[in-house]
């Protein structure tokens, strides 16, 4: 009478359809949470789940209800410990809270926030949304530096070691059959025929006459057998293995900023989104990624992710400085054969006045020859955006720059003023590709 | 066959925690013996399925149903409770049953053995039980046909989606969700269709709603000849339409003017699951309660009788306290009365007004104070009771006394809370018509009613909210939801609060 069913393989996710729909339908109220955790997370970070918190305005299921004051209303509790009839309890005051069991229908001013959590998945859909990148981008960041062997199939030559020993018995099992070659047992058989026959102390002229044939045959049979090896040269496969160029498992990432006081929060929240791509895409590509932060105002030095975002300094503001510790920190621990070094400088273009020319000087003649990219990007204003028209005229340090830019196809100067401007610089840097490898 | 082999001697049904099928058929048996011989239940056949937890979490989103339509609001409940069972704040429920005919029962695969005895005594017996013999149930809901009724609803939205689009139909199911307690009959007694006949007057019903409409149109032009008076015009619309009409969606439904027939045939799904779900909304405490009482005896049973173990009893009693803990107004984890642990003290409380009666229950339970009936007495009671007449009828001093009961009123007008009652014998009475009012769903959602739609004149729907001990409706919500109302109407609507004369 009754059914037992197992439902457990039956598909579940019956709800990723309801859990798209609301996604789709909170899809303003995540992008602002995807903006808050791109602010808050370390940038080795960006790329995890995320709990969101979407304000419950934007998804609430309102009906017509009652209100959770005015009016006359009566409530039975439980655990009377010694109240009496005709006891009056003074109200806790509005608003503040630790009313013991009130929270009956505290639905009505909508302000527990509905909380729930995205995946690792969902999360980067959303920032990449944000950036509107395309996914070649992602494919193209390549520099070779070293190769490695990958098999490509079989040659009939090569070391004893790489011998395919099944690939070479099947040939071999081949050609025995196509050219039958005796068995083994044949042989014997015959063998142990003549030997039967040879004991036999008066053969008749029949048997010898069997013998003689039975010989014949046995020597045609261990000829064959030479002529026909077992495993003949001609069966031997080797693996094969092409040396494939691959791509250098490590890189590092060196993050300059200006960190003096024109730097305000605006520019250094667009900084480190542009720091934040830069490291997905090189940990999408390399196998080890680090990070280095350098940090500059008159002066420059290597510090931690807090320190460098957050930690304030005053002073003024030499960028060579910066570039000098960059060449330190790569002749001290990143020797060029075994890291892809990128560069992500971001700045508000103020220099001290005639530090630019040593910068040029710094990368033209070191930085440029050891790094895969460097990256300058130049955060203004979004009033002063709208002013700057031309390429050409700016800063002296963007001006500077820019004879850098004319000389190494792999450096790549940006004015960016807005989140949505950072995509572009990601589109230079990696649509210069071809005529990168056309140079080396 | 090998799981015989395993089978404990000595008469226990099972002596470990894992569970496999033969142990479950076994146990469901000797389950079944005691419900159908010793408390003679009367219930629906079983179907009992297995589930994973993300099955059980997907059943938790779509308000429990095995075959739902898709809606965005299904998902907000499914992201909700995934991050809570995944952070481990909330576990999952033991168990989900449908008032379906087959009575469907999802048992969660983590369960121990124990616990799946615990969880088919409740469901599958408790529940099946109440289902299928309250008068609730069996006036207003239909089991047999409510999985096929599911079906025809997910496939009918589906399809609008395909035909209008995603966005249209999801405004509409938003509109009729939010309108949802107010899409169901309280007082007139819907007829019950069989599936073919729902079928068949939903096929007339549009028909006859596209009529409707030329109709209207139809009769503009001809509005100047009738310059009669103001209320005879009203009379008439109110007997044409049957105002007051407290049932939202169906006034919708029939009588708005801008609806397309599949946004009315949307609206009528939503009424008729709302429709369905109004008795267990009605019987929260009974339900519960009637459940947690068969559970607990048919398991007590079983352990006397030697079939379970003393661990595996322990086991069971360890959840069924969790589920029956009453926390004291003032801890941190009260939140209001507790249905499970209400329902039952109740139950096991009538139990013992039947076999040993004090003074007390002779005085207020005359009829079955000793009368030693007690499966029948409450077997009367599951059958014929909601929460609210329940409460009313078999609330008994001891039992407000074992939860320390007190009533509080709260005049928002005044700086104090008054104590208007406590466990004594002057407030019992007080209390139980407290609490009955406080079970009483009339009394807990707020009475809103369409007072008149003038369809030839201005076509402003108005509705009447009529508020009870002044308690006004929540203006947020109450904003928000007449946008709803307005884009089902498509013209304006107003709502008037007025106070209930006393």
């Amino acid at each position: 009478m009754a059914h037992f069913i197992d439902r457990r393989l039956n598909p579940k996710d019956k709800s990723l359809s309801n859990r798209r729909r609301f996604l789709k339908r909170v899809r303003s109220q995540i992008k602002k949470a995807v903006e808050d955790a791109v602010r808050e997370r370390g940038i080795a970070d960006v790329d995890r789940a995320k709990d969101v918190t979407v304000p419950t305005k934007g998804v609430a299921e309102p009906s017509f209800r009652k209100s959770a004051d005015g009016g006359l209303r009566e409530r039975v509790f439980t655990g009377n410990k010694s109240f009496q009839a005709g006891d009056r309890i003074e109200k806790p005051p509005r608003g503040g809270g630790g009313g013991g069991g009130r929270q009956g229908s505290a639905d009505g001013d909508g302000e527990d926030d509905f909380l729930f959590a995205l995946s690792r998945e969902e999360f980067l859909d959303f920032f990449f949304d944000d950036l509107e990148l395309p996914d070649l981008i992602k494919q193209s960041l390549k520099e070779i530096t070293r190769t490695h062997p990958h098999r490509a199939g079989y040659s009939t030559s090569g070391a004893p070691a790489n011998i395919n020993i099944t690939r070479t018995m099947r040939n071999a099992l081949g050609r025995r059959i196509g050219l039958k070659r005796p068995k083994d047992k044949e042989a014997e058989d015959l063998l142990k025929q003549i030997l039967k026959l040879e004991k036999a102390a008066s053969p008749t002229s029949e048997q010898r006459e069997e013998l003689a044939a039975l010989r014949a045959r046995y020597e045609e049979v261990v000829r064959r057998r030479k002529v026909v090896a077992y495993i003949d040269p001609l069966d031997v496969r080797y693996n094969y293995f092409e040396q494939q160029p691959e791509p250098n498992a490590n890189a590092v990432m060196f993050c300059l900023m200006d960190v003096s006081a024109s730097m305000g929060e605006r520019e250094k929240d667009l900084a480190k989104r542009f720091f934040m791509l830069l490291h997905l895409f090189l940990s999408r590509r390399y196998e080890k990624t680090e990070i280095v932060f350098i940090r500059h105002t008159h002066d420059a030095s290597e510090v931690d992710e807090d320190t460098f975002f957050y930690s304030p300094q005053t002073g003024g503001t030499v960028v060579s400085t910066a570039l000098v510790v960059m060449k330190e920190v790569i002749e001290a621990r990143y020797p060029p054969s075994e890291w892809n070094i990128y560069a992500a400088q971001a700045s508000d273009g103020e220099n001290f006045s005639g530090d630019s020319q040593k910068c040029v000087s710094l990368l033209s003649e070191d930085l440029m020859r050891v790094c895969q990219y460097f990256a300058y990007v130049e955060i203004v204003g979004e009033d002063e955006a709208q002013l700057i028209n031309s390429e050409a005229t700016g800063m002296e340090l963007w001006e500077s720059y820019g004879r850098v830019a004319e000389i190494w196809p792999n450096f790549a100067r940006k004015r960016v003023s807005a989140i949505a401007d950072i995509y572009p610089v990601f589109r230079e840097l990696f649509a210069r590709e071809p005529a990168g490898k056309n140079h080396g | 066959m090998v799981k015989r082999a395993t089978k404990p001697e000595s008469g226990l049904l099972f002596d470990q925690a894992d569970w496999d099928f033969d142990t479950l058929w076994r146990t469901f048996d000797a389950i079944e013996q005691v419900a159908r011989e010793d408390l003679e239940l009367d219930f629906y056949p079983n179907q009992i399925e297995i589930i994973s937890s993300e099955q059980m979490l997907d059943a938790y989103s779509s308000i429990g149903m095995p075959l739902m339509y898709h809606h965005w609001s299904f998902g907000k409940h499914f992201l909700g409770h995934e991050r809570l069972y995944r952070k481990g704040a909330r576990g999952l429920a033991y168990e989900i049953v449908i008032n379906s005919n087959p009575c469907i029962s999802y048992c969660l695969e983590e369960n121990t053995m124990p616990l799946q005895a615990l969880v088919m005594a409740h469901a599958a017996f408790g529940h099946n039980h109440f289902f299928k013999s309250n008068h609730l149930f069996e006036q207003w809901t239909d089991a047999d046909g409510i999985l096929d009724y599911l079906e025809y609803a997910r496939r009918f939205i589906a399809s609008c989606e395909e035909k209008h689009g995603l966005e249209d139909v999801e405004a509409t199911l938003d509109a009729a969700h939010s309108l949802m307690p107010h899409g169901v009959f309280r007082h007139r007694r819907p007829r019950q269709l069989s599936l073919r006949e729902a079928e068949e007057q939903r096929q007339a019903r549009i028909a006859a709603a596209e009529q409707n409409v030329y109709y209207l149109w139809n009769t503009i032009p001809d509005a100047d000849e009738g310059q009669q008076s103001q209320d005879s015009g009203l009379l008439d619309r109110k007997r044409d339409m049957q105002l007051p009409e407290e049932n939202l969606l169906y006034f919708l439904e029939h009588y708005s003017p801008v609806l397309t027939s599949w946004q009315r045939e949307i609206l009528r799904i939503v009424r008729n699951i709302g429709q369905y779900f109004y008795p267990q909304k009605q019987t929260k405490v009974m339900n519960e309660g009637c459940a947690c009482f068969i559970h607990y005896y048919i398991l007590n049973k079983l352990h006397e009788q030697g079939r379970l173990s003393d661990g595996a009893m322990l086991e069971i009693l360890h959840s069924h306290t969790n589920v029956l803990t009453q926390p004291d107004f003032d801890d941190p984890r009260f939140s209001g009365i507790n249905p499970y642990a209400l329902g039952f003290a109740m139950m096991e409380d009538i139990k013992r007004v039947c076999l040993n009666p004090t003074e007390e229950d002779r005085e207020w339970f005359p009829d079955i104070a000793g009368s030693g009936d007690w499966r029948n007495v409450l077997k009367h009671a599951w059958a014929n009771y909601r929460d609210e007449s329940f409460i009313q009828q078999f609330l008994s001093p001891a039992v407000m006394r074992r939860f320390r009961m007190f009533a509080i009123s709260d005049e928002s007008s005044s700086r104090y809370c008054t104590v208007t009652g406590i466990h004594n014998s002057h407030g019992y009475r007080h209390l139980r018509d407290a609490l009955a009012l406080d079970h009483d769903l009339s009394a807990l959602e707020p009475d809103i009613q369409v007072a008149d739609a003038d369809l030839l004149g201005d076509r402003c729907l108005h509705l009447k909210a009529v508020r009870r001990n002044s308690v006004p409706l929540d203006a947020d919500s109450k904003l928000a939801t007449l946008k709803h109302v307005e884009r089902l109407w498509g013209y304006k609507v107003e709502i008037t609060e007025v106070d209930a004369h006393r």
